[in-house]
């Protein structure tokens, strides 16, 4: 690493600059954002060392892998890993690198297999890891042992309820006291199945935003741009004949809510006023729909109990897993994580997820509802991203005039943050900045003080 | 009808949408028409099955017309410029009533202080013939890219 990647000089010329990431005074109503945070290359190497390889990663899901042999290939952590089922139905996570030279012995995207090949010198490898095939290994000496030349696991690798996450930190704490709050609304989404079981459907959006990674995490559960930056997309389904009329909630205040889970995790949480799959019908959906939704929601009632059932049936919520996915359970079920390529351009996967076994007609719903909002041809994710493009235009040539955003809706209310409230946006930036800094984060509501 | 027939057909919608004549462009279709981008991984997918980037049908091209025109579509305001470069045309199966069309295309788009792109990939019409011309019954337009990547959206009509 050289001498300008050093993070602990990085964090030093910070600190010489003595201008901090975030001005944090709940009890002063006050909370600012330092732009360069979105701007610097160098706070994004730090980031990479501090945040990134310190929390637990999206990796993938359970259901991408269904029989042994199954793998996909993909990035994780700023690494090629590849996501495989060994002939034993543990489900596993290699990094995507010979032992002997380093070339990537998995190319392509998905397939089954019981070998990975390494071309260059030919080396392979069981879908267990393990090294089973050295041509000409007789020139290697005796102390040549192919046990210790596995394709190598990442340090940690765990999952909750069918959600994989990698760690790069051999000592980061188990998965699931990590995601703290977070299993809650987890456990939200995957209570749609019958039999517990989510799958991710086939079909993945990939593309770039040029932004900061961390713009994203904010417009991903950011409910005060929806008005502005969303009128095609009600005006589409007011003319579909869906009311966005907000109904009385029963669960939850009518605007929704705005929580910190712990751990820099954070929710908003809404009551239902656009139709959902599982199980709210709207008229969008096709009249031959009806039937399907409604059993559904029967289906969850019986389950579940009539208060848990409209809980999953009739409420949305965007839900944030520090420090990188987003799982939107809305108009569908989105499983979005992103990537930093550098300061300014990020990797965005997207995937569809839904209940292992629905019916045709429901998955095709779902799909439909899907599209509507989001997605890169969506009526409205093109303009989120070209919201983010014009805040990153904005601000990198400017920062040096206007360095600080502000950032305090609903910092002065005793009570519930709502989802067009700020605490959500606060909670992420303050576990951002703990890990950057080692600094301790203000304590803004009793939910966090706890 | 004949793959001169088509390839005039094709040059005129290429001309209407790169003039952002989207009224036009909508009177080239069926009622019943379907406006489709399979996702980049899964080229030959079925909309009811895979996650796609666009799968229209007629009440959705309507709305994502509507929404194109007006001013608060700000992924297209002000609007891309587009080149369509569209070659290759061939008739693939030729029915009494329907044609199964395909082509190449190249389209170009270009924006102030944005990003533009170069889309490539291949078109799968279906033609509905009415009376001595055609409308569209599917458009489906299958991107060459292994991901959108740079592209970041498909927020015109491909």
């Amino acid at each position: 690493m050289s001498g300008m990647d050093d993070p602990a000089k990085i964090l030093h010329s910070t600190a010489m600059n003595k201008n901090p990431y975030i001005i944090d005074n709940p009890g002063g109503n006050d909370f600012r954002l330092n732009r360069e945070t979105l701007v610097d290359p160098d706070i994004l190497v730090a980031e990479r060392d501090r945040v990134f390889d310190q929390c637990w990663i999206y990796a993938g899901h359970d259901s991408e892998v269904p029989k042994p042999g199954d793998f996909k290939t993909r990035d994780v952590g700023g690494r090629p890993v590849i996501l495989t089922r060994d002939g034993d139905d543990n489900v596993r996570l290699f990094l995507n690198t010979c032992r002997h030279r380093g070339a990537k012995v998995c190319r392509e995207r998905e397939g089954n297999t019981k070998r990975f090949y390494c071309f260059y010198h030919g080396w392979s490898y069981g879908n267990d890891g393990a090294l089973v095939a050295v041509p000409g290994d007789d020139a290697y000496p005796d102390t040549f042992d192919r046990s210790e030349l596995g394709l190598k696991d990442v340090p940690r690798f765990e999952n909750y309820r069918g959600f994989w996450f990698a760690s790069f930190n051999p000592d980061v704490e188990d998965l699931e006291p990590y995601l703290a709050g977070a299993t809650e609304y987890i456990d939200l989404v995957v209570d749609q199945s019958a039999d517990g079981n989510m799958e991710i459907v086939a079909g993945i959006q990939e593309y770039d935003i040029a932004a900061n990674w961390k713009l994203l995490v904010e417009n991903s559960f950011d409910d005060y741009h929806l008005h502005s930056t969303h009128s095609t997309w009600l005006e589409y389904m007011k003319d579909s004949g869906v009311s966005i009329k907000v109904p009385k909630g029963l669960l939850l205040p009518k605007k929704g809510i705005g929580r910190d889970l712990g751990n820099g995790h954070a929710v908003i949480d809404n009551y239902n006023f656009r139709g959902r799959p599982v199980a709210t019908w709207i008229s969008i959906y096709g009249e031959e729909a009806k039937p399907a939704v409604e059993a559904a929601k029967a289906e969850l009632v019986e389950r579940l109990g009539e208060e848990r059932a409209e809980r999953v049936a009739n409420t949305n919520r965007n839900l944030f897993i520090f420090p990188n996915l987003m799982i939107n359970d809305g108009s569908s079920v989105t499983v979005r994580a992103f990537w930093p390529e550098a300061a300014d351009r990020m990797k965005v996967t997207a995937w569809a997820l839904g209940p292992v076994g629905e019916s045709a007609i429901m998955r095709k719903v779902r799909l439909d509802s899907f599209l509507t909002f989001y997605g890169p041809g969506g009526l409205a994710t093109p303009d989120d991203v070209e919201a983010l493009e014009q805040v990153q235009a904005g601000l990198t040539s400017t920062v040096k005039e206007v360095p600080w955003s502000v950032m305090t809706r609903g910092i002065a209310k005793d009570g519930e943050q709502l989802n067009s409230d700020e605490l959500h946006l606060r909670t992420f930036w303050r576990r951002w900045n703990t890990m950057m800094t080692g600094e301790a984060a203000a304590i803004e509501t009793a939910e966090a003080a706890e | 009808m004949n793959r001169e027939a088509v390839e005039d057909f094709f040059y005129h919608e290429a001309a209407l949408l790169d003039a952002w004549d989207l009224d036009g462009w909508m009177d080239l279709l069926c009622d019943d028409a379907r406006y489709l981008v399979p996702p980049n991984d899964v080229p030959d997918g079925n909309p009811d099955t895979t996650l796609f980037i666009i799968a229209d049908d007629m009440d959705r091209i309507r709305g994502r017309v509507k929404r194109l025109k007006s001013r608060d579509a700000h992924a297209e305001f002000p609007p891309s410029r587009t080149r369509r470069l569209i070659t290759n045309v061939r008739i693939l199966e030729q029915g009494d009533a329907e044609l199964t069309v395909t082509a190449n295309f190249s389209v170009h788009r270009f924006r102030r202080g944005g990003k533009g792109g170069e889309y490539v990939g291949h078109y799968v019409y279906k033609l509905r013939i009415e009376g001595d011309g055609f409308r569209i019954a599917e458009r489906r337009a299958v991107l060459d890219a292994e991901e959108l990547g740079g592209l970041g959206a498909v927020s015109f009509i491909l």
